[in-house]
Formats: C-alpha cells, structure tokens, sequence
C-alpha cells in the first residue's frame, strides 16, 4: 500500500509526550525531503457508525495517496501527507482522546467526524489550538454556526440541501404538470431528521405541497408496517423521508410491499439511497428521488474515482467522495498557505476559491466556515443504476414523474 | 381510529411478537437453567444471521432449508462456547458469566466488523416480497412463517423439557443444582447443553428473519433488550412466559406506535414492563 | 483504618497533571477519575448495597439534563445547576427504588426494571420539546471557571478529581458505619436482616438515592465538559454498562474496585485504539482483555492488590 499511515500509534502513548517532541520536534538532517504534514482522520471505525467512517476513511486515503503521488504539497518543497488514523466510535468523549491524541503527534489538520455528536466536542477541543478542522461529513448546522475560527465544512449542511430539495422538487413538479399536491414526511428522531423535516414542513407549502403529517421514528426501527398502514389512510401524493440506511431501506421496502401508491418517493438525505440498495432491491429502489450530496456525473474524474472504487469491490458511495473532496480542498489551503501553520492555513481555507473538485458545486466561498457554493443534487434510481435529474446543468437522466402504478 | 387501520396493527403487532419470541426463548432457556443473563445473544444471534446469509449467498441454501444446518451449527457452537469458555472462566460467579458474555459479545461484533465490514445486508428470495391477506392485513409470507415457526419453536421446546430424559436432567439442575449432582447428574454438562440449546434456537430465528430483515455486525442490539425485556416480563425461565410476553410487548409496540407516534410510542414497552413488574414482581408466569 | 492509601492516592492523584503536562495526558486523566466516579456511583448501589442496576443512565442522563436546561431556560450557573442535579439524581433514585421495592422487586427483575426506566428517559427526552428533542442540547461556548468552562483542562481535572475523591470518600464511610452495616447485612441475607429489625426498603431507597447523586454529578460533568449532550449519549445502555464494567472488573462492593477499573480499561481502551488501524481489530483485542480478565482475576483487579498485601503480611 502506497499510503503512509503514521506509526506514531505503535508508541506508548503515555510516554508520548516526550517522545513525541524528540522525534517530531527537532528536524533530522538525513531527511532529504520536507517533513510530512500530519493530517487526522477522525472516523468513527467501530461501533455502530462503523462502516460510514471506514468509507470516509477510505475517500480522505485515496486523496492523500493521490497527492503524493503527484508531488506533495508543492509550496512546502514537496511535503508528503501523513494520514493519522483516528477512531472515534461514534462517542464523544472518544473524539475528543482521539483530537488530543493527535494534537501531541504534531497533527497539521483535522478531517471528520461523521457524527454531529462528535464533531461539536472535537472541533472545540481542536479550536483551543486553532487547528484547521474540516468536516467532510456532519449535518448539524451547529458544527459551523458556533463562531469557531478553525472550522470549516465543504459540503451545504442540511437547511441548504432542504432548500435545494424544495427548489429541485418545485421545478420537477411543476414541468410534469403539477401531480403532487400533498406529502406526508418521515423522518428519524435525532437532529438530522427532525431538523430536515422541520425544514421541509415550513417550506412545501411555497411550491404547492401541502403537508398531511409528519411522522417521527425511533433508531432502530424493527417494523414499518404501521407507518405504511398510516400512510395509505392519509393517501398523500407524496412520501419524504429522512433516516439512516437501515431505516431507510427498511420503510422503503414496506411501501413497495404493501403496494402504497404514490406520485413519487421523495427523500432528503435519503441515508440508503446507493448502488447497493439498487443492487440489492432493485424492484424497491426503481424510481425512488432523493436529495443528497452527489458527485458531478459529467465530470470524468468522478467516473474514474467510482471505477476504482467499484473494482476495490468497494462501494462508491457519498462518504466517500465527500472525504476525498475535503482533504483535496484543506491541501488547496495548504499549498496557498506555503506552510502547515495554523494560521496561515486557516486564513487560506477561508479565503478558498477552490474549483478543482468534482462535486456538482460552484467554486468554493467560505461564509463563516460554511462553504456557500455548495449545492445539493437530485437523483433517481432506475432498475440498474442512479441518474442525476436535477439540477439540469449536471442532469444525466431526465425524471420519471410521476412514477408508474403498481397496478 | 379507522377500525381496518387498528385491526390491521394488531395483526401487525403479533407477528412482530412472534419474530421476538424467537429470540427471547432461548433466552429464557438459559436464563431458568443457569440464572445469567446472556449478554452474548443478541451477537450469537449476528453470527447465525451471516451464517443464514453466507449459506444462500455462496451455497444457494434456501434459509428455511438452511434452518437444521444452522440449528445444529448454533448448538455446537454454544455448547463448546459455554464448555472451553463460559464454564471454565466464571469460576461459578454469576455476576462473571454476565461480564464473560458482555466481552464475548464486543469480540463477536468486532470480528464480524473486522470480516465482513459494517454495512447491511438484504437479501432478496423468491418470497420476500409475496403478500399475504390477513384480514384487514396484507403481510409479507416470510412474517407469517416465523410467526407459526415461533409457535412451533416454543412447543417443541417446551415438550423436550417435559418429555425427555435430558430435559428432566434440565429441569432438575434449574430448580436445584446441589441436589442434582447429589443424584449424578453431570451439572457442567447439562449448563453446557441448555446454553447449546438457547443458541440452538438463534440458528432457527436467523434463517427466519433473513428473508425479511437484513443483517449487520450490530443488528443484535435490535433485538436483545427487547428479549430481555420480554424474558423477565414472561417469567424467567418459562418458555409461555417468553411465549406471551413476546406477544404483549409486540402488541404494546405496535399499538402504542400507532396512537403515540412510532418515536414516542417506543416508550410503550419500558412503561407495560414497568407496570406488570409492579404487580407482579417475578414476571407473569414465574413458578 | 488506614489512611495510607487513600492519601497516597489523593497525592499521586493531585500530583499526576502537573507531571504530565500535556492535554491528552490530562484528558487521560479526567476520563479515569470521570469513569471512577460514575462506576463508584453503581458500586454503591451494586456492590455495597447489592442492588444490581442495568440502568444507571437514568440518573447519569438526569444529572446532564437537570443541570443543563437549568443553566439555558433558567440562567443558572452551572455550579448551582450541579446541586441541583444531585438533588434530582437522589430523587430519581429514591423514587424509582420506593417504586420497585414496594413492591417487592428483587435481583435480576429489579436491575431490568432500572433499564426500563432509563429507556423510558430517553425516549421522553427524545420526545419532549423543553429537552431539545433528538436535537439534544448545546451549551454556548463561555470559558469562565464561574462558568465550569475551564479555559485550561487542569480545571476540569482538579474538578473532577474533587468529585471522585468524595465518592470514595463516600465508599470508605459505607465500610465503616452503621448505614454500611446495615446494607451489608441486606445484601447477604435480606430476610435474616428484617429479622433482626432492619428496616430493609428504607435502607435499600437511601441506598439508591445517594447513588443517584453521585451518578448525576458525572452527568452535569459530563455536559459541561464536551459541552453537548443529547438522549442516545446520556441515557444509552452503553453509559449503564460502561458504570458496570469499571466497578466489576474492579472488584464489585470495594472501596478502590470503580477507581482501578476505571484505570485499567480507559488505558486498555485508548492503547487498543492506538496500535491497531483495522476495522474492529482494537474492541477485539479489548473484549478479549475483559474475558482473560474475568478469567484470571474472578473478584476483579483488587484480587491483585490483595495477593501482593496477603504477601507482604506474611513475610
């Protein structure tokens, strides 16, 4: 493997501290090369977010593979980065070890956390030294909100992908001639869910949907059966949802298997919607919408990095892409900044005009850490695969609105 | 309240119990017999999931015609478990087999995480998806399988105890181990078969909830606090108690999430627990 | 009684974050001493009091939240919001054991009932809109020491070490007094002591409420260390298990049991973590310690300590 995963785990990590001020403190002369520039991954590996941060995990490798490859961060003499690996286990108070744990290694910046709950704590004990945290995945909108200065979020957060929901929702509705006029809105109970449904009860109503119910569910759900029932006695054009992946798939094959029918499911953050659930549920899957964070499918690049992924036999899904793009844009910084000081590269990261990704985003504009040129997208899954709808300029398929009915 | 609508989450609700019962009789098994409870169930019953999953994926076993092979794979693995393992390491402490079950199962969901990675999955068969009218109902055959299979599960296991020689010896070691081996009955030997059995019983409920549910390194948690809820509920160590309670706390779920909201309406199962223990303080069916 | 250890300990204790300077080094810390009150807290109920709980969330979550939404819809301090906590954690202590033991609930149904009362907390507070729902609570940033925001991680340290040195404190009053006889007398034969006139449900309530205090300490510590906490984080079966874990692998029903345990798994948690990259490598190693553990050491780590005194007295 190409990657250079730090070895400064393998020491006693009570002992660190001095060890660590020897060994990374003082530059050694036998170094030909510049000293890598420390990054750590912040993931949770266990627990029961596991396998959303070994996918994150995997996209930040594949860009810091990629960038040494290709020369390092080339203001700096060609500085390597080193990936830190860290595992949250989706507890707080883990993220928060694992941030001072790096912080003693000589960490130049932070990527994480997957989880809202860990990323308030973590990027706070980060502030205290000022060093760069960029959050690839994290709804919560209080992650950037708080006025920390070393915080920073590429991807919109969830009221932005609300808006870009509403707005892509609107005009799909409106060119098929209007079918949905009412929803019903399912949504998971911690912030996420109920912060997007929220959301979305307030705006419907400016594109002409009327909202019938808003229906909340617990993590884990085991049955669904209820809810369908519920929600074929409301006869709602519309089901919108907002859950994990467990949940998702779940309601999403209860509806199909109680034949509800409606003009279209829709999702905002849909946390199943990916090749596997097309793959694994194609029948279920077939014309499902969802909002999300999605990569430019006309851009060649982004096709390339899902090949490789997929011949891993991995899949290519939106931690993924959302990881490789944040550390992508903290080494753009980096290479402006001309050095891993905090300062400089915070200040770097802030001012980004970064375009070089292959999300369907404009370039980069950093309002209070919040990355403003971000843009949610809308897909829909076809028996086979998932097509970009909405918006057009990024569209690779054109909607299939309202979706055929059962009988 | 539309009265299809309630009709149908009773329905609803029974069928979800009977998919607990599943897991919870093995539960109440060891629980009579050896006075843990086994923190470690909720992962055995992980490991029969990928062990249905791995048969139909790789193996093309049907999971129902997979159900004897997973039934005796799971017993042998909770009787060696429980002889090299368990027995051996709890010193005869209940309070250790408790934290010699709670380790076993962090390893277990670690060493599925590490093989076979985190994420879920589903699997599709020919009936997943075959709907069944159950009066005002329509409900997914494989739900109805494991409903009567839990009915079937619970009888068979209730008259091996009564009828056979082994569930005698079972019988006599949960209500006096002392005497028992005063009488020659081998105690370890009989812990170690009762365990096998209660595992045994997660073999049957995997291939059950395969072709409707999906599996994870930790889908056990879905189901071992509401098994243990329904164990202490039903009575421990009482396979009607287990039975019954499965079937109340299935109800409560479905009814209390259909008035209360499905968020809200989980709060049904702490609060039907809590009051039938205030009037019946060693479950509903303890001897 | 043997004041050695325990000011040995306090000295060791007071000394270690102005030897070891660093930040992770004293978080190091803070998680020891925090995992030793909140287990000491389920040692008094559990050990001394033999009243084995699954869900001492409940009074962990209760400390968090009290103190919390005393301080953003009241104004608190949240110095006043941690006695208030410790009030609330003692009442819902006190009432969920009148409830059970008026009853007549025992052993492995009562540590069951406790569960179901932590789950009915988190859903609540999940539900409910005052408690910030699923969205769960974030505290403003005000570093202020008035403000129990420290600006430097020694604060929080000295803090907690206070907190967990009453806690033993507590533990080592329980050995000697008449209210620990009396619970020990409960534990190992609860008829035999109502037979000698132990007023066995009064002594089992107080038991439960003064563990309930000292748990809902660690939670307010707990929010205003990391600031945010929300119902899955405070109320969760993996803080109930957690404050098990440390006390048993300790040595359930002794004084310095909570501490040791605490000690040795937040070492072995943070080690496992650091040496190993691969996916579920680090809890497998660490589920692994805990049955090597239980095998070897059936009382727990203080078995240990004991061996190497019996030892000592003998030569």
């Amino acid at each position: 493997m190409p990657s250079r995963k730090s070895r400064f785990t393998r020491r006693k990590f009570i002992g660190a501290t001095a060890a660590a001020s020897v060994a990374f403190g003082v530059p050694t002369l036998l170094r030909a090369q510049a000293r890598p520039i420390k990054v750590g991954l912040v993931h949770p590996i266990t627990g029961f977010l596991a396998y959303s941060g070994g996918q994150s995990r995997m996209g930040a490798m594949m860009a810091i593979d990629e960038i040494n490859a290709g020369g390092g961060i080339k203001s700096m003499g060609g500085a390597k980065l080193e990936a830190l690996l860290g595992d949250n286990q989706a507890k707080p108070e883990v993220g928060v070890s694992v941030v001072e744990q790096m912080q003693e290694a000589g960490v130049s910046a932070y990527i994480g956390c997957f989880s809202s709950a860990v990323a308030l704590p973590a990027t706070q004990a980060a502030a205290k030294y000022n060093t760069p945290f960029v959050i690839d995945v994290g709804a919560s909108d209080n992650i950037v909100n708080r006025g920390l200065k070393n915080v920073f979020r590429l991807k919109p957060g969830f009221n932005a992908s609300v808006d870009d929901g509403i707005l892509g929702l609107g005009e799909i509705n409106k060119a098929a001639g209007n079918p949905a006029k009412s929803a019903v809105l399912v949504h998971e109970e911690s912030e996420f869910g109920t912060g997007t449904a929220k959301l979305l009860a307030a705006k419907l109503p400016s594109i002409g949907i009327e909202v019938k119910e808003v229906m909340k569910h617990a993590n884990p759900t085991r049955d669904f059966a209820n809810l369908a029932l519920r929600i074929r006695g409301l006869k709602p054009d519309l089901v919108i949802m907002s859950n994990y992946q467990n949940e998702y798939v779940l309601l999403a094959r209860t509806l199909h298997q109680q034949k509800v029918d409606l003009v279209s499911m829709f999702s905002v953050l849909g946390g199943g919607f990916n090749y596997k659930f097309v793959k694994e549920l194609p029948d279920v899957a077939q014309y499902m919408i969802d909002t999300n964070h999605w990569f430019d499918p006309t851009n060649p690049r982004a096709q390339a990095m899902k090949k490789r992924v997929e011949a891993k036999g991995d899949l290519f899904t939106f931690e993924v892409y959302l990881s490789y793009n944040a550390v992508k844009f903290l080494a753009d910084g980096m290479e402006r900044a001309g050095s891993a000081d905090k300062e400089k590269v915070n200040a770097a990261l802030a001012a980004s005009t970064w375009s070089d990704h292959f999300m369907p985003y404009g370039p980069t504009r950093m309002v209070n850490g919040q990355n403003t040129g971000g843009k949610a997208s809308i897909q829909q899954a076809s028996r086979t695969d998932i097509e970009v709808i909405w918006p057009a300029k990024f569209a690779s398929a054109k909607p299939v609105f309202p979706k055929p009915k059962f009988s | 309240m539309d009265a299809t609508i309630l009709g149908a989450a009773v329905i609803n609700g029974l069928l979800l119990g009977g998919s607990y019962a599943l897991v919870a009789v093995g539960l109440t098994l060891i629980y009579g017999v050896l006075h843990i409870i086994n923190f470690a169930h909720g992962s055995m019953l992980m490991l029969a999931m990928y062990g249905a999953y791995f048969l139909l994926m790789k193996a093309k076993i049907d999971p129902y015609a997979a159900i004897p092979l997973m039934v005796a794979a799971m017993f042998a693995a909770g009787y060696v478990l429980y002889r090299g393992l368990i027995g051996r390491f709890s010193h005869g402490k209940d309070e250790n087999i408790l934290l010699i079950t709670l380790g076993l199962s962090i390893v277990l969901e670690n060493v599925a995480l590490f093989f076979f990675k985190g994420d879920s999955q589903t699997v599709t068969v020919s009936y997943s998806d075959r709907m069944v009218a159950l009066g005002p109902a329509l409900v997914p055959l494989p739900k109805l399988v494991s409903f009567v299979a839990s009915l079937v599960l619970c009888a068979a296991l209730a008259w091996f105890i009564a009828r056979t020689d082994t569930g005698r010896a079972i019988r006599a070691v949960a209500k006096e181990r002392h005497g028992a081996r005063l009488v020659g009955i081998d105690v370890e030997k009989i812990f170690a078969v009762s365990y096998g059995i209660g595992i045994a019983c997660l073999g049957a409920a995997a291939c059950l909830l395969i072709p409707s549910f999906y599996v994870s390194p930790s889908v056990g948690h879905l189901f071992v606090i509401v098994a243990f809820t329904i164990v202490v509920l039903g009575g421990m160590g009482s396979f009607i108690g287990a039975l019954v309670g499965s079937l109340i706390i299935g109800l409560t779920e479905s009814l209390s999430g259909l008035f209360l909201g499905e968020a809200l309406g989980q709060i049904g199962i702490s609060l039907i627990f809590i009051l039938i223990l205030l009037f019946r303080p060693t479950g509903i069916f303890s001897k | 009684m043997n004041w050695k250890i325990p000011a040995a300990l306090l000295v060791v204790a007071l000394a270690y974050p102005l030897v070891f300077r660093g930040n992770f080094a004293i978080n190091f810390g803070v998680l020891v001493l925090f995992f030793a009150l909140i287990g000491q807290a389920w040692n008094i109920a559990g050990g001394f009091g033999g009243q084995l709980s699954f869900g001492h969330a409940v009074f962990f979550g209760t400390g968090a939240y009290c103190s919390t939404i005393l301080q953003l819809k009241l104004g608190w301090s949240p110095w006043s919001g941690l006695a208030a906590s410790a009030g609330a954690g003692a009442l819902v202590g006190a009432l969920i054991a009148a409830l059970s033991f008026r009853f007549g609930l025992r052993g492995s149904y009562f540590a069951l009932i406790t569960l179901a009362f932590a789950e009915a907390f988190r859903i609540l507070t999940n539900a409910l809109e005052f408690t910030g729902g699923g969205v769960g609570l974030l505290l403003p940033l005000k570093r202020s020491a008035l403000n129990f925001q420290f600006a430097e991680r020694i604060g929080f340290y000295y803090t907690i070490l206070a907190l967990t040195a009453i806690s033993i404190g507590i533990a080592i009053w329980l050995q000697r007094s008449r209210f620990g006889a009396r619970l020990a007398a409960i534990r190992e034969n609860e008829d035999a002591a109502r037979a000698l006139g132990i007023d066995t449900f009064r002594e089992k309530v107080k038991v439960m409420a003064l563990s309930g205090a000292l748990c809902a300490l660690g939670g307010t510590f707990y929010a205003q260390y990391y600031l945010y906490i929300d119902p899955a984080v405070v109320f969760g079966v993996d803080k109930s298990v957690e404050m098990l874990l440390v006390s048993m692998i300790g040595g359930t029903g002794t004084v310095y049991g909570p501490l040791i345990g605490s000690l040795l798994l937040t070492l072995v948690g943070e080690y496992t973590r650091a040496i190993t990259d691969a996916q579920g490598l680090s809890l497998i190693i660490y589920g692994s310690l805990l049955i090597l553990i239980i095998g070897f050491l059936p009382n727990g780590l203080v078995d240990l300590f004991k061996l190497r005194w019996r030892r000592k007295a003998r030569a």
